[in-house]
């Protein structure tokens, strides 16, 4: 890695992003290379069929919920910049950050990282999952032998656990809450990203 | 010692001196009974007559050759004297285990393994009062009948998520740990022995590495014993344990290298890559030995179908066979034991009925618990009766230097180990993870497996051995739990897994699978992900029966979650109890308790009880469809079916109009269910008999496809709707027909074997929800 100072010269914005989202030079050079390998008409930016092209998302039952995920707002296109930025909510949790009084949240803290999944589920950004978001999910995951009363109740059963207003629908705080137990920081961490 | 805790209360008295009775009127025996014949026919049989308590006997032998009366009664002891034996100690340890839970104060800060200890050694100080010579605790009776059971119970219940999500450092701990604490034991030692005492010059640096290896290595019976009770948060815990069951390869290996070589009395270089290589195959041999037989298990377990009554012999015995096939090759035994529990219990499960489920996890627990306690008394008899050497000096430096090797171990490879993992372990964890390093029987084990004659000094090893066992087992043992309340250090969480958490986990999963995917990293979830689709597509097909194959996690988790409810609910004796009970029994966070006694139960008129009852009844034996053929009989011809089956099709056909208001999912309809689809979905009734909520409950009831769009759950309209369809619901029921109704009223066998045959209909809809009303 001899050639680390040359090479992140050459990503755009490097420094900007370094700060705002914690990775090292060594990180962000890395995620450029991936960045341009995916970005097969090399024109700087990465579109839609640039990620389907992945094999394995292809195959994965959430993959395309992913794939909106970098899209945010109906864009067409992202730069490295934002690409960079959604994968920063996966980067490891440092424990004892100096917060500075008037810093964002950082893109990898617990909140952020719950966010980011409370969106996936959300599709209409009312900031809600619905019954019908639920089940669309679960359908997306369980597959096709799986009948819909069943879905239902299920569906129904983790509304009834979650919701703790009456809703009938689980908001952010009611989906952090029930997931207070499961160690976040590291299921949604990936180590390469450190 | 529990003896001067006498209390003022005189039933309690009595209890205690039951129990000192007790304790003295078996020891007796059993000391008596577990001496050598070198006394002789007559002298025994004496003795025995003396101490036998209570067993009446006459003894009216006579040797003459004389024409005697036919004897009525006889006394001949001899021919079942073993398992006499054998069983009268399995019943003093036993009983010895009742006996603390009788005692109040006692049990909750000492651990059972320190009060069985401390048993053992009154019995063994009894027997050498009385004379007799005492059981010690062979080697070869401890490793080949006394641990498989505890490593088994391990393996199989081993929770895999945190076990593979820290498997690196589990192993880094495990493996380098135990290399670091053997050499710098027994390194330490050496130079202790050779400006020790001119008896302890002698003792060579090979025999003092054994020694190291020997007593090194953590106990898994003694970690297992104590974390059991301290409830530690679920980190610490498999990584200790994890821990103490992994490093038996190294133990093994460095075990019989050292003895191998000392007593040749040195060791060429060349021995040390073959001992690496060694390593390598001695623990990746027994896993693989393991995984055999593992799936050899599971394949069997396929077609037992017909013969679900000897199911969990086959679970145990190739388990066995993993065990003793891996010791015949000096491979480890222990990795092949956990590797076969770990690889068996998914397809097992899946093909066992639901009785042998409960059956091996019953016999595990119980055989483990009684081979555990048997382990320590028989410790504490050994050491009243084993050959004691004292020497202070090397009796104390082994014990300082286990402590100090251990600490510096556990924090050395954890600053190595912190910077790859993703969520670090801090100084509170390192500490409890040095100080849960416990020795046990295992080390005792092997030290007395040592031959006499290559290790003269194996007495004074013994003798230490013990002290260290004793210090860590009770010491460490009894204050582990103090410390782990004055650190504050995180419990177990003691509530189940939610079904919000199962979701959102697996969502995690393949968000992780799919964020790799795209960074192109192949890492954690990467691999778990092709393991995952590998073992669905081939594997699974191969050794779990019929549909059971195609069942997706989530739906088993399920199944499982509304098992155990309407169990939960039935056991509550709580028919009435319904409507508070099914909406809150799986909500953690609000307030379930206090509501369910303070609310007005409505009154259910008598018929809509008798019909909940039923429903209820067809649902828990729908979702035992586990035991599908528990009974032996072959199916017979139904008298009820066919009404059932009419049932049935209307309930199908009302549910497929239902289903052509439901526009908003994409999926096709209907499929041929597998019998866990119906029996989740009759399972999921219970749901259904939500009634009649009154207002001012924070519970939600939710219909389940209800005829009104989906998209939104109006709270008001629902608990409306559904005290009108209450009524209606309480109508509907009411009109079943005679024959269904003689359907629902007749014996758990029938039913069961009706269900076998109406499966491949859909099952009934959830009642009340459809317009039309259900009439005959």
């Amino acid at each position: 890695m001899g050639a680390t100072g040359s090479a992140v010269s050459r990503v755009p914005g490097a420094d900007e992003i370094q700060k705002e989202t914690g990775f090292s030079s060594a990180h962000i050079y890395r995620l450029y290379d991936r960045f341009q390998v995916l970005d097969k008409d090399d024109n700087g930016v990465l579109s839609r069929r640039d990620l389907q092209s992945i094999g394995e998302l292809a195959v994965n039952p959430l993959g395309d919920r992913i794939i909106d995920a970098f899209f945010p707002n109906g864009v067409e296109t992202i730069d490295f910049r934002s690409f960079v930025r959604i994968l920063a909510h996966f980067r490891p949790t440092e424990e004892n950050r100096q917060r500075e009084p008037n810093a964002s949240e950082p893109l990898n803290s617990r909140n952020s990282k719950l966010k980011f999944a409370f969106q996936l589920y959300d599709q209409d950004k009312d900031g809600k999952i619905s019954r019908a978001e639920l089940l669309q999910v679960l359908r997306m995951m369980v597959g096709v032998e799986v009948t819909d009363e069943q879905l239902e109740s299920i569906a129904d059963r983790t509304i009834q656990e979650a919701d703790l207003d009456g809703d009938g629908t689980i908001s952010f705080e009611e989906f952090k809450k029930s997931l207070e137990k499961v160690n976040i920081e590291q299921k949604m961490s990936i180590r390469f990203l450190r | 010692m529990w003896l001067g805790n006498l209390p003022r209360s005189s039933s309690r008295r009595g209890t205690y001196l039951f129990l000192l009775v007790f304790l003295l009127g078996t020891v007796l025996p059993l000391g008596v009974a577990s001496s050598p014949d070198s006394h002789g026919t007559d002298a025994p049989q004496d003795t025995k007559h003396e101490a036998s308590n209570g067993h009446g006997h006459h003894g009216n032998e006579s040797h003459t050759a004389v024409k005697k009366a036919f004897p009525v009664l006889n006394f001949e002891y001899e021919s079942v004297r073993l398992p006499f034996e054998i069983a009268l100690w399995i019943l003093l340890a036993s009983l010895m285990k009742l006996g603390f839970h009788l005692i109040p104060r006692l049990s909750s800060f000492v651990p059972e393994s320190c009060l069985l200890i401390v048993v053992g050694l009154l019995v063994g100080g009894l027997i050498k009062i009385v004379g007799e010579k005492s059981p010690v605790l062979h080697s070869q009776i401890f490793f080949l009948y006394l641990l498989p059971p505890i490593i088994l119970d391990a393996g199989y219940f081993l929770p895999i998520r945190p076990f593979s999500e820290n498997i690196g450092t589990i192993l880094v701990f495990a493996v380098i740990g135990t290399l670091w604490n053997s050499f710098f034991i027994g390194g330490l030692l050496y130079g202790v022995c050779q400006i020790g005492g001119k008896d302890l010059e002698k003792i060579g640096l090979l025999p003092n590495l054994l020694f190291g290896a020997i007593i090194s290595a953590v106990d898994p019976v003694a970690v297992l014993a104590v974390f059991e009770e301290i409830h530690i948060n679920e980190l610490l815990h498999i990584l200790v344990f994890g821990e103490s069951l992994l490093n038996d390869a190294v133990t093994v290996v460095l075990y019989h290298l050292f003895e191998e070589y000392a007593g040749v009395g040195s060791v060429t270089f060349l021995d040390v890559p073959l001992g690496f290589i060694c390593f390598f195959v001695v623990a990746l041999g027994g896993v693989f030995v393991g995984l055999a037989y593992g799936l050899l298990a599971a394949f069997t377990s396929r077609f037992t179908t017909h013969t679900r009554v000897i199911e969990p012999l086959f679970a145990f015995l190739y388990s066995y066979m993993a065990y003793l096939s891996a010791e015949v090759f000096h491979l480890s035994g222990i990795m092949a034991l956990i590797a076969c529990g770990v690889v068996m219990r998914p397809y097992i499960e899946a093909n066992i009925s639901h009785k042998s489920h409960t059956t091996i996890k019953y016999f595990l627990k119980m055989w483990s618990s009684v081979s555990e306690t048997l382990i320590f008394i028989f410790l504490g008899v050994s050491t009243v009766a084993g050959p004691h050497s004292w020497n202070w000096t090397f009796v104390i430096c082994t014990l300082v230097f286990c402590l100090v090797a251990r600490v510096l171990g556990v924090v050395g490879l954890t600053y190595i180990i912190n910077k790859f993992r993703i969520v670090k372990l801090t100084t509170k964890d390192q500490f409890i993870i040095a100080y849960g390093g416990l020795r046990g029987a295992i080390a005792f084990s092997l030290g007395y497996l040592l031959p006499p004659d290559h290790f003269p000094m194996r007495d004074m090893f013994l003798t230490a051995i013990i002290t260290v066992i004793f210090f860590t087992v009770f010491v460490q043992g009894m204050t582990i739990q103090p410390l782990v309340d004055l650190l504050a250090v995180k419990k177990k969480q003691e509530t189940k897994r939610s079904i919000n958490e199962e979701i959102h986990s697996q969502f995690l999963d393949h968000l992780l699978t799919g964020i790799e995917d795209v960074c192109g990293h192949y890492g954690h979830h990467h691999w778990k992900d092709k393991l995952n689709r590998f073992n669905k597509k081939y594997i699974k097909k191969c050794l779990i029966a019929g549909d059971r194959s195609k069942e997706p996690q989530l739906i088993a988790f399920y199944h499982k979650m509304e098992m155990k409810q309407a169990i939960e609910l039935v056991e509550t004796g709580g028919i009435a109890k319904i409507p508070s009970a099914v909406s809150t029994v799986s909500m953690q966070n609000i307030q379930p308790k206090q509501k369910v006694t303070e609310r007005a139960l409505p009154q259910l008129s008598k018929g809509k009880e008798e019909e909940i009852r039923k429903i209820l009844r067809t649902n828990l034996q729908k979702t035992r469809q586990r035991l599908r053929s528990y009974n032996r009989h072959t199916l017979v011809a139904d008298p009820y079916e066919d009404a059932w089956n009419q049932m049935l099709i209307r309930r199908q056909k009302v549910k497929q109009m239902e289903k052509r208001m439901n526009n908003y999912l994409t999926v096709p309809a209907n499929h041929p269910d597998s019998p866990t689809m119906s029996r989740a979905r009759l399972s999921s009734d219970p749901n259904a008999y939500i009634p009649k909520p009154k207002a001012g409950i924070p519970a939600i009831t939710v219909d389940p496809a209800s005829p009104q769009s989906p998209e939104s759950l109006n709270l008001v309209d629902e608990l409306s709707k559904r005290t009108e369809e209450e009524e209606e619901e309480g109508i509907v029921m009411k009109m079943h027909t005679p024959s269904t109704d003689e359907v629902f009223t007749s014996n758990n066998a029938e039913k069961e074997q009706r269900l076998m045959r109406c499966l491949s209909d859909p099952g009934p809809h959830p009642e009340g929800e459809e317009e039309e009303p259900f009439l005959p």
